[in-house]
């Protein structure tokens, strides 16, 4: 996310069609993501996922790699959007070239909308007072995220990077958003929205309470490293999960097993 | 999420209608059609004729391949939405751009992207005009030069394209647009060719508008995941 878009050559794809620049959104260990023109819906982006060619490995191998990691994505995402899990719908794909186009999700990750809210004040807690405010809009946010992560796994996908800037706020039509005037109003806007899980590069098809758990305990920890001031309220999220999905008992018992031990289940310790 | 910049190009049918009209006075339905991600030296053209009457007559040129049909003929009761034919369209062009066509050529490609699986005849049978039974039908024609046409050059392209279209369609032209598509779909039919029967996600809404947004995605997406 920090270094310019010219760095890299953008793939074929974007090359066609003259007119209209890419803008280069994220740049990951295994891909990047551009926003760009939808092919066929006038005046809407999309966002396209590429994962360019590895230089270090054997072209063969690489080639099929690149198609089976596009392909699966693909699939997970399919499968959620038909369950109705809050995923973006896949527009079009090249997996021998690598890439797939999927919608684009306006609005910020979640990550940004709990840093909005929860603003610039001090790292040192205790010196403000933070028992007394309405923090209702954050925790309708918190129950919303246990809600989609509940779903997915309902589903038989476990995503395995559950972040907060794994999931979108897709803001609300107006008449949805919290009334009200002034700074108080304008936080709870930034906590209002659709959560949208996005990323589903690591993700895989699992029906087991043991990847169920990693991947809360990888958002826990994501969670609280990302936002320790509101590490307190991430109860909320198993909450909400709980409720939303059937099986959230066996998970929850075994997410206590994870943080003793830890994401990897390995017997060496 | 911003509107897209002022400077790009979008076809507005208001501006086309400015344009001079061809001169056998009859109004032009046919429709150049924007497309992104694809070399600026194609050009796609799309109309929608109401109540065909000469179904069989059309698909026996296709199945000839008299040279002066070439077109996609695709039966627009088993169409969702503009967007969902375009995905197909795109698909077509794109694909043959990569020389990667898997059928005769890109107007045939466009008809087998509609398809989920990659049974080319399956495809053209539910998708393509079928004698007798297809009543409204979906025109595309795509062409491409080395060179990109100019204004003047794309007008006469257009309008010998629509000449020979409405000499030999026996049907009503009408915009290829949401509202007149919607009226032609035959939604049992789409629910069954992209397997749509018992998903969760149309079950659950009540929506009607909200519904066929919906079901335009996943035939979009079944189309994108072909074959997986």
């Amino acid at each position: 996310m920090t270094e310019p878009a010219t760095e890299f050559p953008p793939p074929k794809i974007l090359t066609l069609s003259p007119t209209h620049k890419p803008i280069l959104i994220t740049q990951g260990a295994e891909g990047r993501l551009y926003k760009t023109p939808s092919p066929f819906q006038p005046n809407q982006f999309c966002a396209l996922k590429y994962r360019p060619p590895k230089p270090y490995r054997h072209p063969i191998l690489d080639a099929r790699l690149t198609k089976a990691r596009i392909s699966s994505e693909a699939k997970v995402l399919d499968r959620c959007y038909r369950e109705g899990v809050p995923v973006p719908a896949v527009l079009a794909k090249d997996a021998a070239a690598g890439w797939m186009m999927i919608e684009w999700i306006e609005g910020e990750p979640v990550r940004v909308g709990i840093n909005t809210w929860l603003g610039e004040r001090p790292e040192d807690d205790a010196v403000v007072d933070t028992s007394q405010e309405d923090e209702t809009p954050l925790i309708d946010l918190m129950k919303r995220i246990g809600v989609a992560v509940g779903a997915l796994h309902r589903t038989g996908v476990v995503h395995g990077d559950l972040t907060t800037s794994n999931m979108m706020l897709r803001p609300w039509a107006d008449d949805r958003l919290p009334n009200g005037h002034g700074s108080t109003s304008e936080r709870a806007k930034a906590v209002a929205g659709d959560v949208i899980v996005i990323d589903f590069g690591l993700a895989m098809q699992s029906q087991s309470d043991e990847d169920r758990a990693v991947d809360l305990y990888v958002l826990e920890r994501a969670f609280a490293s990302t936002h320790p001031r509101a590490e307190r309220l991430f109860h909320h999220i198993l909450d909400s999960y709980r409720e939303a999905f059937k099986k959230a008992p066996g998970v929850l018992h075994k997410l206590e097993d994870v943080r003793m031990r830890g994401r990897k289940r390995s017997m060496l310790g | 999420m911003s509107k897209r910049p002022a400077s790009t190009e979008t076809f507005d049918p208001a501006i086309a209608s400015k344009r001079p009209k061809p001169p056998s006075g009859i109004t032009m339905a046919l429709e150049r059609i924007q497309l992104e991600h694809i070399p600026q030296s194609y050009r796609v053209y799309g109309a929608l004729f109401r109540d065909v009457s000469n179904a069989s007559f059309l698909q026996t040129q296709l199945i000839s391949r008299n040279p002066e049909f070439e077109y996609a003929f695709i039966d627009a009761s088993t169409i969702v939405s503009r967007a969902h034919l375009l995905a197909a369209v795109w698909n077509a062009v794109y694909t043959s751009v990569e020389g990667n066509l898997r059928t005769p050529n890109v107007h045939s490609e466009v008809v087998a992207s509609l398809n989920i699986n990659n049974n080319i005849a399956d495809g053209y049978r539910r998708w393509g005009i079928t004698p007798d039974k297809t009543k409204d039908l979906v025109v595309v024609k795509i062409l491409s030069s080395p060179e990109t046409l100019s204004d003047v050059e794309q007008q006469k392209e257009a309008e010998e394209v629509w000449a020979h279209l409405t000499a030999q369609i026996e049907g009503r032209p009408v915009g290829l647009i949401d509202g007149e598509i919607a009226q032609v779909t035959d939604w049992q039919k789409v629910r069954k060719y992209y397997k749509l029967n018992g998903v969760p996600v149309l079950d659950q809404m009540k929506d009607d508008t909200e519904k066929r947004k919906r079901t335009e995605s996943l035939a979009i997406m079944g189309m994108a995941l072909r074959g997986l």
